[in-house]
């Protein structure tokens, strides 16, 4: 995924993403459970991993659609930084 | 010498190899010195961020909050920062380094003495990063000297060996340097927690292959640290805030400072949470793990008891459960752990001494370029030789003050989104909101020493919130930000706005 595919609902859709993580990090539903997930997993703690991975998944999405600079940013960037210093 | 500490040298010599390595490919200018000439490619960046940003508390401190507390410190300390870290990096970081390329700068406060168009914000908040930093430094310093010292070593001595190996790749090495240490250790550290993780698994189970090993160790955790029925839910919640103070690192600011470009921060936002649960699951069970055994009838082993500090007990189960060996190996990535955070935290110091007090009163026309590397030098030698002398100190209560530090770089954090996304941000407001944090920040602090250490002392402090029959505690640092952030808008709303030529440097 690119910059070029940024769209203009994306930042939207990765702010309603994270808020869903944050609600999702508070799991008070699993609070007082004390099952465990493949056998040796507390399901408290496999939900958290879960949520580790949903993050990097929100955050790749948010690299494609919500990335706010393109490289025609940088690059032009590049030459007043030589100017500056 | 023991096996642990020959190890353990060996270690701190291919250390000072790739420091001193790094440091012939200095070009020696400033910007080169401080900044790496902004060529860091994504796959560093994501390594000498993320070593950073993770200390010795990533591998001892969490397996010891996990034997205090149980399961439930990854949700608290863990995963909320993989949200939390990577929406700074995001959000501010990639923001921040577009305006500060645009505009040549390389530390916090020459933004924000630019964006505000004002002197004295430099001169306040100068002392306060300065101030926050400190004890950060302190607990690198002396937690460092503690993993040699239980090698034989008197602590002191440990503490000086870290000291100089760190002092000896950043004088040379620069950025450049501090980035290959960090992403080396960053490597090593998570490296050696997972072999350790699977080594002290099979001791530990005592079964034959690796899944019987977990799902033995699995049922034996009692329910108290399998499920959270002993945190506060309120205090959980809260506990996100804490990691806003990565939107405030000084030092993290300088690793922003150092990317090749706006899209090198896409790896380390996508894989910043990946790299912290690699970390900290295994941890994490391994803290939970040591509760079930020695309190399992079947399970426990011979031998001595689980030490009464949880913090030493990831030690202790590889020294009584592996060889010296491994035991050495751990070691190593302890230090690894706590000397690619305490790196990058001197440069900053040296970077903001020179840029931000001499540089910036005395000219930039009157001070050469090789000058200002050799000023960032020498305030380094110096802020690492004053940090050695003040480890010698009694301040073994400075690691009380973790969550403290953290918790005033969180108070700052929506500074420096207002003056990233509101036009409406004025200096006076950035004053108060300052004051606001420092001021809200000692009067908690104050609350906090009145707590009396059998409770837990300054680290346990929490405010309680009583509404109408129930009680809830919440985390400090909601309070700072939350004065701060009041402080910020009220008096942003009723003073003068930067100069609408300013403004247009930076929206």
């Amino acid at each position: 995924m690119n910059a070029s595919q940024t769209t203009r609902s994306g930042p939207l859709i990765i702010a309603l993403l994270v808020v869903l993580l944050l609600i999702a990090h508070q799991d008070n539903w699993f609070w007082t459970d004390d099952t465990l997930v493949f056998g040796f997993m507390p399901i408290g703690l496999f939900w958290h991993v879960c949520i580790s991975l949903a993050a990097a998944g929100v955050w790749w999405l948010a690299t494609g659609i919500a990335w706010p600079f393109d490289q025609q940013e940088t690059s032009s960037t590049s030459n007043k930084e030589g100017q500056a210093e | 010498m023991s096996v642990q500490l020959i190890i353990v040298l060996i270690y701190l010599a291919l250390l000072l190899g790739l420091g001193l390595f790094s440091g012939g490919l200095f070009r020696g200018t400033r910007a080169d010195y401080q900044l790496a000439s902004r060529s860091i490619g994504p796959v560093l960046l994501l390594l000498s961020m993320f070593g950073t940003t993770m200390t010795a508390f990533a591998l001892v401190g969490s397996t010891g909050e996990s034997v205090r507390a149980g399961i439930g410190v990854y949700g608290m300390l863990a995963s909320s920062s993989g949200i939390v870290h990577s929406l700074c990096f995001f959000l501010i970081g990639v923001k921040v380094w577009t305006v500060a390329h645009r505009n040549g700068y390389t530390t916090q406060i020459e933004f924000f003495r630019d964006r505000l168009d004002n002197d004295l914000i430099g001169l306040l908040l100068f002392p306060v990063l300065v101030g926050l930093i400190v004890p950060y430094l302190l607990i690198g310093v002396i937690g460092g000297g503690a993993v040699i010292g239980a090698m034989g070593v008197p602590a002191w001595a440990g503490s000086l060996l870290i000291c100089c190996v760190v002092l000896i790749y950043v004088f040379f090495g620069g950025m450049r340097g501090t980035a290959w240490a960090n992403a080396f250790q960053t490597t090593v550290f998570m490296g050696l927690g997972l072999v350790t993780f699977v080594v002290l698994a099979s001791r530990l189970g005592g079964q034959e292959g690796l899944m019987e090993n977990l799902k033995v160790l699995g049922e034996a955790i009692p329910d108290s640290h399998a499920t959270r029925e002993n945190m506060s839910k309120t205090k959980f919640l809260t506990y996100l805030f804490i990691p806003l103070s990565v939107g405030m690192f000084p030092h993290i600011f300088q690793h922003w400072m150092t990317a090749k470009s706006a899209s090198s921060f896409k790896l380390p936002v996508v894989w910043h949470p990946i790299f912290i649960m690699i970390v900290w699951v295994p941890c994490v069970l391994v803290g939970t793990w040591a509760v079930a055994v020695y309190n399992s009838p079947v399970l426990r082993p011979v031998g001595p008891d689980l030490p009464a500090n949880p913090n030493a007990v990831l030690a202790f189960l590889v020294q009584t459960h592996t060889g010296p060996v491994l035991g050495g190996f751990l070691a190593a990535g302890i230090l690894a752990a706590i000397m690619s955070s305490l790196d990058s935290q001197f440069l900053c110091m040296g970077t903001i001494f020179n840029n931000d007090i001499v540089t910036h009163y005395l000219g930039k026309d009157r001070i050469s370029d090789q000058q200002q590397v050799l000023l960032t030098r020498v305030f380094i030698v110096g802020i690492v030789a004053i940090t050695f002398f003040l480890s010698l100190g009694n301040v073994r209560s400075v690691f009380a003050m973790g969550v403290w530090c953290f918790s005033g770089f969180s108070a700052l954090f929506p500074i420096v989104v207002a003056a990233l996304y509101w036009r409406g941000l004025s200096a006076a407001g950035t004053i108060a909101g300052v004051l606001a944090a420092i001021g809200s920040w000692c009067y908690l602090f104050y609350r906090g020493t009145q707590v009396p250490m059998e409770e837990g002392g300054l680290s346990k402090y929490v405010i309680h919130l009583d509404l109408g029959e129930a009680s809830y505690e919440l985390m400090p640092v909601v309070a700072m930000i939350f004065c701060s952030t009041v402080a910020m808008v009220a008096v942003s709303l009723v003073t003068p706005k930067p100069k609408p030529e300013t403004l247009a440097k930076f929206f």
